[in-house]
């Protein structure tokens, strides 16, 4: 085993039983495991809701920390496709050349830096860094508004001892009470003042709606971001073959990210609350119970892709869901993707390679499972190319 | 080079030509309206979904058995219909018409 490999820990428990239960507060989730059935689950918003009580359908729940509603994430048809009719455009926007080149500026910068320097603790030293930079191009604020973000630290409203810190969570709320504050008195370009004269069939957004969308922008691609950004780089230390290879052969760079995406699947579930008593692969599923559709164990699902567990970095057919299925697709896909994309194009043409020098693993602990999903700690070297 | 149709949900009819590549890319290159190709290509998000034309069917062929598991779960899938990033453009394709679904 290689420092860089991520191995599946779901595989025993997909073969053998499809669904495995895990506790959560009191409130136990039966992880859906086979890809079919999770995509088959996901598909069925009706039987399977994410319009709970706000904060039902994460897990670890945030029952305890949150009380507005993520949007359009915890809202269901009909109402759900009114809000993405809203916000699809303004999260596709990285499809622009202006938008791409503006990231290429902030990632081109940043790996400058990090040649310069003798090794990096990467998270901090990197992908944090550009995650933050990078969020405020999406949100259309000043690259300045990035030093507050970095300062929350990788996780929004997770501490380093705290899976669930409500302390932390405040800070974001202030934070964006006080930006629709300003947008209020200052109109700009950015989301803030976007949301606030926007409408939904025929009505403005409420206070309260408009810190929903937010704090899901916020909260939706934090860890993940940073766990891909920072899971590409140890693999690619790992694997200078491979850097090479997306050198030499730029017209696979495509299919290479949607296959670290796949392997890494920096969110490994997202729960659902069944709306009445159903049965999945043959486990009966209560009404009022939690699933979770678990996007890491579909993705190594051995009845459809060879090789699960290998990196095949131009794999041809890669029906993954490590951005989710049907009606609540990841809403910034496009920009983390966007971010793949130029991240791999920098590396290719400004890093020779790369040392891997030191790792302290990030290891998420799922009732009997222990799912490898990044590293607290990665130190690297970059070497110009 | 293959001559290709596009026709959108909104009616408007896109004619393309190419030699290679895959149909999805065609379409995106060419603004077709429905068709996303939001993962490259690699079968995986389902936004290049078409309506293969009666008549072209038989040059098309069928969906495979992965592509049909995507195929199942998207509302507005009928017998004739394909994720287009599968498609390679070829002599093959020549002449053929696509209903985007979306």
């Amino acid at each position: 085993m290689k420092p860089s490999d991520h191995p599946d820990p779901f595989q025993q428990a997909r073969v053998e039983q499809g669904v495995s239960e895990i506790d959560d507060q009191n409130d136990p989730v039966q992880m859906v495991l086979r890809l079919k059935d999770v995509r088959k689950c996901a598909h069925n918003w009706k039987t399977y809701s994410s319009e709970a009580t706000p904060g039902r359908i994460v897990v670890p729940s945030e029952v305890n920390i949150r009380d507005t509603r993520q949007i359009p994430f915890e809202v269901d048809p009909p109402k759900h496709g009114a809000f993405r009719e809203l916000l699809d455009p303004w999260f596709k926007r990285p499809l622009q050349d202006d938008y791409r080149d503006k990231l290429r500026a902030q990632i081109s910068s940043l790996i400058t830096e990090v040649i310069q320097q003798n090794s990096i603790e990467a998270i901090h030293g990197f992908s944090l860094l550009l995650q933050s930079r990078a969020l405020t191009i999406l949100m259309n604020t000043p690259e300045s508004e990035a030093d507050t973000f970095i300062s929350w630290g990788t996780h929004v409203f997770r501490s380093e001892d705290d899976p669930l810190d409500a302390g932390k969570a405040q800070q974001l709320y202030d934070y964006i009470d006080q930006k629709i504050d300003e947008a209020e008195t200052k109109p700009s370009e950015d989301l803030f003042s976007t949301l606030l004269a926007a409408e939904v069939e025929g009505q403005k957004l409420t206070r309260e709606q408009i810190k929903g969308i937010i704090i899901l922008t916020f909260a939706g691609g934090r860890d993940t971001v940073i766990n891909m950004v920072t899971n590409t780089l140890a693999y690619l230390a790992d694997h200078p073959e491979s850097l090479k290879r997306l050198r030499d052969e730029p017209e696979i760079r495509t299919r290479a990210i949607e296959e670290l995406i796949r392997y890494f699947s920096p969110l490994t579930h997202m729960g659902r609350v069944a709306t009445e008593d159903a049965q999945v692969c043959e486990h009966a599923i209560k009404a009022d119970s939690r699933i979770s559709l678990c996007w890491a164990s579909a993705n190594r699902d051995e009845t459809v892709f060879e090789k699960p567990n290998e990196i095949v970095l131009d794999r041809k057919i890669n029906p993954h869901v490590a951005f989710g299925f049907a009606t609540h697709n990841c809403l910034g896909a496009t920009h983390a993707r966007t971010i793949m994309q130029v991240l791999i194009d920098e590396l290719c043409e400004k890093v020779d390679h790369i040392d891997f020098l030191n790792a302290e693993e990030n290891i998420e602990q799922w009732g009997e499972f222990d799912r490898k999903v990044g590293y607290h700690k990665l130190y690297l070297a970059f070497h110009s190319a | 080079m293959a001559k290709i149709t596009f026709i959108t949900k909104d009616d408007d009819t896109i004619v393309c030509e190419a030699d290679s590549g895959s149909v999805m890319e065609l379409a995106v290159q060419n603004g077709v309206k429905g068709i996303d190709g939001d993962c490259g290509g690699v079968c995986s998000c389902a936004t290049c979904h078409v309506h293969v034309a009666p008549e072209s069917v038989a040059q098309v062929g069928e969906a495979g058995e992965i592509e049909k598991d995507m195929l199942e779960l998207d509302d507005e899938a009928n017998e004739r219909s394909r994720l287009c990033c599968q498609l390679e453009v070829s002599d093959d394709l020549d002449g053929i018409v696509l209903h985007v679904a979306h």
